[in-house]
């Protein structure tokens, strides 16, 4: 097997790079370093280049370190990549570490004050005076420790090329247009820039953000925003939650989107916002809601799926809509509360005791997000039960670039229900009776269409209590038969298929943009590949056609055990040593580097 | 309509259509005798079943919402957490009422933490709890409301001080408290006519003897010691069900206002009601507890409306949702049109 060369370094002859580099903001948490690098992120979209930014943050409110990594990719790459080439060092804890970490050849900006004593000669040590340019710009005592944060994002300007005027409109942007506030924060940038252009107009700019045109058209969100948003656009009525990071802001965006886009000219609203005692408490108010006909979700994390194990049996069992978002984040026990991971995926699949099955909806990028939002709830009333939706932190809380969202392309679909005048018509009526073979029964909502007894009790066809084996098994045979009807009707998996691919490679949710970078560097490498990104679960005939393909199919995932690859070993037991599971879980997003040596590596034995 | 009989309420309707299920209870459970009178009053005040809903937890309590109104829908949810399925379920339909049962365990054992909530969040339902001091369905452990140094066979002596869910409810702010004994149809039926037409959360707390696991005397609540009632229970427990021993409910004959009178229980032990009588202003909630506190030191059941007030706005009020109930909102209300996707489009650009 070939060595497989790594992007090809895209240096000119000059030994310039451009639009083809990362850049590290080494801060401490809670010294309001947020609207800085969402300042850079903006003005570099903005100039057309395609842009991703991570915020690799503690669990802590303040005090601890925080690195916010910016990735330009000239030919569109949004994964993370682990290597950076322009850093901020801004905590002096970290800095040492930071800055042994940087690519031969790269930038350190850090604070003149430090006196910091260069450790290495490949690298360029650009010392500002931040204390001195802060208090020149007359900020409050409160203000001085935010407001230094753009020092760094001048000197970058200064020394990438970025135009101060994107900076201007982005800082205008982020800060609502106050105009106090842009001048005070400008003002910084401005004065960092000058000291850079005069001070070390001799440090070579081998670092160059140039203005392109892959950006137009397109929009910058995070995963969270773009979630709340599709729910809104689904018609959710009630939502309760718990905070719990990292869904808390999905909630939030929740509530800014109901006030803009779900308040009636009277000052009410039709979204009501609940926040609970507790996750057991708002996934009993989802399903109370959902019972009663209304759209509802709740959005929480691992720990707050664990508590709604039970709820999620009464909602599978009872048949009540409802939708559920994971943001997933790592585990086991509280793990790792501000760090990404993929998790979580064989438990809310089988969540709850019993012989509970789920359906589980995985989005991959900001538009599956969107889309998920709203059609998760065509699909709780269609199925009757709760729908997952498992998104994960780097999904949810970064920035991405992504194409707009297209406004749902079919009306609301309520699913079977039935009301006090279609009784007559039908004559008799049994909830839990299977009418149409598809395993679905006819739902009634309270105060709209006839009673019956809900219950997460054994029951027969007419909703009434039994204990008799035979109504049991018939039950749960129609639980089966409308698991089938999901298998159908769930978003169906994409495949990629290559000619001549050696290979295949599965995947879900956020692992996608470093596979698609991985993709093309093994090409590259001679090693063309075909992949298959599963959607949702349970999973369809498609899957199993995908795996019939290659002897050799790689399960990439963001997990310990290789849920995904343990979970497709079982539904398709004929086709499991195909299977290699690649997993790998350190509470970072992949990286396509990490993906393309561990498949080699497997490949090479 | 048809005209309005002695036999037929506002709505033209005999009790019978209030029935439900047949229960499956003990015999002589004084769950049932409560749900006959959840039937008494709903057909008195002529409501109309198809615009009520019944929740329940779980316990035998929680099984008795199949056993009344069957013209209602019902919902019978998980074990100390109908709160919350209260909370989704009536803010999804603010045109419904409500009807709530649950029982000590599932309200004041594992349920307390969503029961305190509720109250505070002020749903709008009515809040019975069958209260008997124990866990009938798991053959008879202590209930957080069982008193102390209370005896049972096989669980030995209740060493904790009871929690008085009627205390729970006036200290988080609940607008409506009451208490009452199964055995008092008519406290009861008025009770919960009373309850019915609160706004908010009305609490009613009815202590209803279990007439099977809580037969063990020795209780600090004027319990005497039944004799020949060990052997029974011992039968009772190894026979299989349908053959437990027929029971005779236990009722009371009426007490006047202020009047402290004893009730024998199924094992032949006695609990003590007391009636609140004019003195006792139940607007007042100092006085209210101080009754409460008083009851306990002094062994007794206070009975009647302990606490009321103006209510409080209920939660979907608080929260300014639209007239039209959630759940029956069309398309056109629920889902943003195309020009408003654009445009956050353009915002995010």
């Amino acid at each position: 097997m070939c060595a497989v060369e790594l992007r090809a370094d895209k240096r000119t002859e000059s030994g310039v790079l451009v639009n083809d580099f990362a850049i590290v903001a080494a801060t401490v948490n809670g010294s309001g370093s947020q609207t800085a690098n969402n300042t850079l992120v903006r003005a570099l979209f903005k100039m057309g280049i395609p842009v991703n930014g991570k915020n690799l943050f503690p669990s802590n409110i303040y005090g601890l370190p925080t690195w916010y990594t910016i990735r330009l990719s000239r030919d569109g790459y949004i994964a993370r990549r682990s290597d950076y080439h322009v850093l901020a060092a801004m905590n002096p804890k970290t800095q040492a570490e930071d800055i042994e970490k940087l690519a031969s050849g790269g930038i350190c900006i850090h604070p003149e004050e430090w006196k910091l004593k260069p450790t290495r000669d490949d690298i360029t040590y650009i010392p500002m005076p931040v204390r001195e340019m802060v208090k020149e710009s007359g900020a409050a005592p409160g203000l001085k420790e935010y407001v230094a944060n753009m020092v760094y994002v001048g000197a970058i300007a200064e020394l990438l090329g970025i135009e101060l005027a994107e900076i201007r409109s982005a800082l205008s942007y982020f800060l609502k247009g106050k105009a106090k506030a842009v001048d005070l924060n400008y003002f910084l940038v401005e004065k960092a820039a000058a000291y850079v252009r005069e001070q070390f107009a001799d440090v070579p700019r081998n670092f160059r953000a140039e203005r392109m045109d892959a950006t137009r058209g397109k929009i910058l969100i995070e995963g969270n925003s773009a979630a709340a948003l599709g729910a809104i656009f689904g018609g959710v009525s009630v939502a309760a939650w718990y905070p719990i990071t990292p869904s808390t802001s999905m909630i939030d965006a929740l509530m800014d989107y109901a006030k803009e886009l779900r308040t009636e000219p009277d000052g009410k609203t039709t979204l009501v916002i609940v926040q609970a005692e507790d996750e057991l408490a708002a996934a009993g108010i989802v399903i109370g809601a959902g019972w009663m006909g209304a759209r509802s979700l709740t959005a929480t994390s691992g720990p707050g799926i664990s508590l709604m194990a039970e709820f999620s049996g009464l909602g599978y069992f009872a048949e009540v809509p409802c939708v559920i978002w994971d943001i997933q984040r790592m585990g086991p026990s509280t793990g790792l509360p501000t760090r990404t991971s993929q998790g979580d995926v064989l438990k809310a699949y089988y969540l709850s005791h019993g012989d509970t099955r789920h359906v589980v909806l995985l989005p991959a990028n900001m538009k599956e997000c969107f889309e998920f939002g709203w059609r998760a709830h065509d699909l709780a009333d269609r199925l009757q039960t709760p729908i997952f939706v498992l998104s994960d932190l780097d999904l949810g809380m970064n920035l991405w670039m992504t194409d707009p969202f297209d406004y749902p392309d079919q009306p609301m679909d309520r699913g079977k229900v039935i009301t006090y005048e279609d009784l007559e018509k039908f004559g008799t009526w049994g909830r839990y009776k299977d009418v149409d073979g598809d395993g679905i029964g006819y739902r009634s909502l309270p105060g709209q269409g006839p009673a019956y007894f809900a219950r997460g009790t054994g029951h027969t066809e007419y909703a009434t209590y039994s204990e008799r084996p035979d109504d049991w098994s018939k039950n749960m045979d129609r639980l089966a038969r409308k698991f089938e009807t999901a298998r159908r009707l769930v978003p169906k998996p994409i495949s990629h298929i290559e000619d001549n691919a050696v290979f295949g490679i599965i995947a879900y949710g956020s692992t996608d943009a470093p596979i698609a970078e991985a993709r093309d560097l093994l090409k590259a490498a001679n090693l063309p590949t075909s992949y298959h990104r599963i959607r949702a679960l349970p999973l369809g005939e498609a899957t199993r056609e995908f795996l019939s393909l290659y002897e050799r199919v790689y399960v990439v995932e963001n997990n310990y055990l290789g849920q995904m690859a343990q979970l497709l070993k079982m539904e398709y037991p004929d086709l499991a040593n195909r299977l290699i599971s690649i997993s790998h879980c350190d509470g970072l997003p992949l990286t396509a580097r990490w993906i393309v040596d561990s498949i080699l590596e497997k490949e090479q034995k | 309509m048809t005209a309005r009989t002695a036999k037929t309420n506002a709505l033209g309707l005999e009790k019978s259509a209030y029935k439900g299920a047949e229960s499956t209870l003990c015999n002589g459970c004084g769950h049932d005798s409560i749900s006959a009178k959840i039937i008494d009053a709903c057909w008195e005040l002529g409501l109309d079943q198809r615009y009520i809903f019944k929740l329940s937890g779980i316990g035998c309590s929680s099984k008795t919402p199949a056993y009344f109104l069957g013209l209602s829908h019902s919902f019978n949810t998980v074990h100390g957490r109908m709160p919350s399925v209260a909370t989704g379920a009536t803010l999804a339909n603010r045109n419904l009422i409500c009807i709530g049962v649950s029982g000590d365990g599932d309200t004041g054992s594992i349920g307390l933490g969503q029961f305190k909530h509720l109250l505070r969040r002020n749903v709008p339902m009515v809040y019975i709890v069958e209260n008997n001091g124990v866990y009938g369905l798991t053959k008879g452990q202590f209930s957080a409301t069982a008193d102390e140094n209370q005896r049972q066979k096989y669980y030995g002596v209740n060493p904790f001080p009871p929690i008085d869910l009627c205390m729970e409810a006036i200290v988080a702010d609940c607008t409506f408290v009451a208490r009452s004994f199964s055995g008092d149809p008519q406290q009861c039926r008025e009770l919960i006519k009373a309850a019915l037409s609160h706004k908010g959360t009305a609490l009613l707390d009815i202590i209803s003897p279990c007439v099977t696991f809580n037969d063990t005397p020795e209780s600090t609540k004027s319990y005497a010691y039944g004799k020949a009632h060990n052997i029974e229970l011992q039968q009772i427990e190894h026979i299989p069900p349908g053959l437990v021993i027929q029971r005779q409910e236990i009722t009371i004959p009426e007490y006047a206002e202020g009047e402290t009178i004893a009730v024998t229980m199924h094992d032949g032990s006695q609990i003590l009601l007391k009636k609140t009588d004019r003195t006792h202003d139940p607007r007042d909630k100092q006085a209210a507890l101080r009754l409460l506190e008083q009851a306990k030191a002094q062994q007794l059941f206070i009975t009647g409306l302990i606490y009321i007030a103006e209510p409080r706005p209920t939660l979907g009020e608080l929260s300014g949702i639209v007239d039209t109930p959630l759940a029956e909102l069309p398309q056109e209300r629920l889902r943003p049109s195309r020009e408003a996707l654009a445009k956050v489009m353009a915002s995010l650009s």
